[in-house]
């Protein structure tokens, strides 16, 4: 006996899932998505207006986490309310449509992070959806994108800025490879984003003090990296405090710059810090956090860690409730779905979808809209190959992912300029000069592979130099602008002035903001979200409806029947009626009623002239005589076969669709059967159509046909080719005419 | 109208000023009044924590670069003492920064508890 298993385990090993950790629950290590028995019990005491103890911990004991919680952070005029709520009453208002988002916002409030997480542990798969749906702040969903690459080359940087707002992502985050280029890729995105779109914000990911400072010089509108953690120890390994992150947050409102907050699961048990705690409790922790240090909104749902939740029981499950936390937070949701957590395709689309239908404040903190060898976050859930994956998920259920279909010609045209603009930007400021091949490099690459010429990749002196000079010279957006605008780019110096007015007016420091492509700036003061069940919140426009139903794969009948006009010629011609044959060695190919005059190419691709050049070629071998006929009153191919045998001196007729499919017929069978069928149209070979005509002319002389087998293919087939099968159908529905009877056909070949 | 830290209005960022060069960096720089007036929208949308957030944000406004990197990189862990971190809280009273310098005064609270003093 072999220790081997079987091979249909091997095989099942062989599958991507496997590829995947799976861990085993273990409390110890916090390896635990929902729930520890180490978790405290919620609990709250008030003494003198003032927290005395939290989460069965006493003030005395606090830790810079707990102190900033309870100093700041929750509602003292609700705790009482809120905290004697039973948890599965309190669980039911977050789903109940009845209850307004404002009221589980008030109640929230009130909370200890213990008590939260219990509450929201409540909550099922299909209830998280629709506490989502519900709880959100921003009404309409929108979506984030990463533009990066290995190289930091600020021609690819532009040009894959200005395609992700094209596809319609309203932030686009940049990080860097080489710390000290990040100044240089914050100009690069700045200009390819403004290219493309007015109201595109901007973030470039480094660490947090370099990062502030771009802030404030105004290189970046926004900041999204600026991590807190469950535990003390933890924040304190990241080189900062729960205080030293609250004045962070300051800073950056402080000059106008929009900012959240990254946590997520898994990073406490990453750095070996997890207490033996859940990663829900954890995470609520951090939100609770967040809410307490007066940021706007926060980015979770297990970043970084995504992939350690989603190795345990419930993870994947965790990493919703977590998004759901900071909703019920009034806070921002930025809801992970961005390093990728599975090799699996079928797993990650398992762990977005319930968020995608639900509709979040950005579904995706990163979708990788870059090649994932050029994600210098580290490949994402989702990435530029799946561009297409996803305009069509939110066209098959209706929803707004915040992507949209760009016109393939408008990309090309966008990335140019992109280009173009940042290398005369470089220029004119004195950072870089790009040769125009370069250029020509950018604008159609796929990835930063394609700039490698003879296998040399660009100088990474340049960007290095050009990131230097910015920093510098403190030179700022403004100065970008001016660029832009001296080197011809008037409307994109414009977006790029009107997004440094934006900050001066700072509505787009409340919760939730983007702009949308007129700079209104929507949050949750602007566009608050209002669902309260069936008929409300959040719809579509008709012209965003429009653009999520028209992706550019979309065809009609009418496109299809251009293409197949373009086919047309005059190989077919009506010879008069046809009367029935009396050669026993006749047989006749009848022709469904489109054949050459609508239908001129069969779903395979082969001209239908060629196909019955097949068939006949097919018959001749045999020594028959063949005759084409054209069944102008039907268009079933068993009646179109079984005509055409009752019109032949044998009785053996062939049948043709203008879509392939064949049969061979015998006059005295009925409608429904048929001697040999070939079903799969698009995957008939010219062989088998000769063989087809063969073994017509062997049934016609009585001798054994060796039968032909229908090709096989495990490909979705009939997802491939339904739609044109439809439209073939109707191409030939228009040619029916009981009337015309049946024609004999000369085809000139 | 809004004005920007310069006193400039906001209507006034237009490209025909831009391409005179009459634009500066002040001229795009959020004014404290803009962010008192941000803080009360935020009271009003039920998150006073973001409202002081803001507070604090204006009086941060009024600094210079130098001085808000200074102050965050104070408040990292193990960086000032409890006589820095007061001292600290006392020039930002001077500012003034009333509602910063309290933070301030907390974490050293905190960090002395915890540990987290240099």
């Amino acid at each position: 006996m072999s220790d081997q298993p079987v091979g249909r385990i091997r095989f099942m090993d062989q599958q991507r899932v496997n590829l995947d950790g799976f861990a085993h629950e273990d409390v110890g290590l916090g390896l635990v998505a929902m729930a520890s028995p180490h978790d405290p019990k919620p609990s709250l005491v008030l003494r003198d207006g003032r927290v005395a103890e939290m989460d069965g911990r006493s003030a005395e004991d606090f830790d810079a986490l707990d102190a900033l919680i309870a100093g700041h952070g929750i509602d003292l005029s609700v705790a009482e309310e809120a905290m004697a709520l039973d948890d599965v009453a309190f669980a039911r208002l977050f789903v109940d449509p009845a209850v307004p988002r404002a009221e589980v916002v008030r109640l929230v409030s009130g909370t200890t992070p213990a008590k939260l997480a219990q509450v929201i542990a409540l909550l099922r798969p299909a209830e998280l959806t629709m506490a989502m749906t519900k709880m959100r702040a921003r009404r309409t969903p929108s979506n984030q994108a990463h533009v990066t690459n290995r190289l930091d080359d600020p021609l690819l940087l532009a040009a894959d800025a200005a395609t992700a707002a094209a596809y319609g992502f309203r932030e686009v985050e940049t990080t860097v490879p080489v710390l000290a280029d990040a100044p240089s890729n914050a100009v690069a995105v700045t200009v390819g984003a403004a290219i493309a779109s007015p109201g595109v914000l901007v973030q470039c990911s480094v660490e947090e003090a370099m990062e502030l400072e771009m802030g404030i010089r105004g290189l970046v509108s926004y900041a999204e990296t600026v991590s807190l953690y469950g535990t003390e120890p933890v924040f304190v390994d990241g080189d900062d405090t729960p205080y030293s992150k609250a004045i962070l947050a300051a800073a950056y409102a402080s000059r106008g710059v929009k900012m959240r907050v990254s946590s997520g699961a898994g990073a406490e048990v990453l750095m070996g810090g997890a207490e033996q705690c859940s990663m829900l409790y954890l995470e609520s922790r951090c939100v609770s956090l967040a809410r307490a240090m007066g940021v706007q909104g926060v980015q979770n749902g297990g970043i970084d860690g995504a992939s350690v939740a989603a190795s345990v029981p419930r993870g994947v499950r965790e990493l919703m409730a977590e998004n759901v936390m900071v909703m019920a937070r009034n806070l921002e949701a930025c809801t992970g779905n961005d390093a990728l957590m599975s090799e699996s395709d079928v797993r990650r689309t398992s762990r977005t979808l319930p968020i995608l239908l639900a509709g979040s404040d950005y579904v995706c903190s990163g979708f990788g809209s870059i090649q994932r060898y050029d994600n210098m976050f580290g490949p994402s859930q989702w990435n530029a190959e799946d561009f297409d994956d996803w305009l069509a998920m939110q066209r098959d259920w209706g929803v707004d992912g915040g992507l949209r279909t760009a016109a393939p010609a408008e990309v090309g045209r966008l990335r140019r300029e992109a280009a173009e603009a940042c290398r005369d930007v470089y220029r004119y400021l004195g950072l870089a000069d790009f040769t125009d091949d370069h250029v020509d490099r950018a604008v159609d690459a796929v990835g930063s592979k394609d700039l490698v010429v003879d296998g040399v990749e660009p100088d990474a002196m340049v960007v290095l130099g050009a990131a230097q000079a910015i920093r510098s010279s403190g030179l700022g957006s403004l100065e970008v602008a001016r660029a832009l605008q001296e080197c011809g780019y008037e409307a994109a110096a414009g977006r790029v002035l009107d997004m440094l007015a934006a900050r001066v007016h700072g509505d787009h420091l409340q919760t939730a903001a983007i702009f949308d492509e007129s700079m209104n700036v929507l949050s949750l003061v602007t566009d608050p979200n209002d669902y309260a069940g069936p008929g409300t919140g959040y719809e579509p426009s008709a012209a965003r409806q429009a653009e999520i139903d028209g992706i550019r794969q979309a065809r009609g009948v009418e496109d299809l029947r251009k293409d197949q006009a373009l086919l047309a010629d005059d190989s077919f011609r009506v010879v008069g009626p046809a009367a029935a044959g009396s050669d026993p060695r006749e047989v006749v190919i009848g022709l469904s009623p489109g054949i050459g005059r609508t239908v001129w190419q069969t779903l395979s691709g082969l001209s239908v002239v060629d196909t019955l050049r097949e068939l006949l070629a097919g018959l001749e071998e045999e020594g028959c005589l063949a005759r084409v006929v054209r069944v102008n009153g039907t268009l079933d191919l068993g009646m179109v076969g079984l005509t055409a045998a009752r019109l032949a001196g044998s009785g053996i007729g062939i049948g043709l669709q203008g879509k392939g499919t064949a049969l061979i017929h015998r006059r005295d069978l009925p409608p429904l059967a048929n001697l040999e069928l070939y079903s799969m149209a698009p995957i008939i070979t010219p062989d088998l159509y000769r063989l087809l005509g063969t073994n017509a002319g062997r049934h016609a002389k009585g001798a054994t046909p060796v039968p032909a087998r229908n090709p096989y293919t495990d490909e979705a087939i009939e997802a491939r080719y339904h739609t044109s099968v439809i439209a073939l159908v109707a191409l030939e529905r228009s040619c029916v005419d009981r009337s015309l009877g049946n024609e004999d056909i000369e085809v000139t070949r | 109208m809004t004005r920007a830290f310069s006193g400039r209005d906001s209507e006034e960022l237009t490209l025909d000023r831009l391409a005179r060069e009459e634009l500066e960096a002040d001229d795009v720089r959020i004014h404290p009044d803009t962010l008192e007036h941000q803080a009360a929208v935020a009271e009003q949308h039920d998150n006073p924590q973001l409202a002081a957030n803001f507070r604090r944000a204006a009086e941060l406004a009024l600094m210079s670069e130098a001085d808000v990197l200074a102050l965050y990189e104070a408040l990292r862990p193990h960086r000032a003492t409890a006589e820095e971190l007061e001292a600290l809280a006392t020039r930002l009273e001077g500012v003034p920064a009333p509602l910063c310098a309290a933070l301030v005064r907390e974490a050293g609270d905190v960090y002395a508890r915890r540990g987290l003093l240099r």
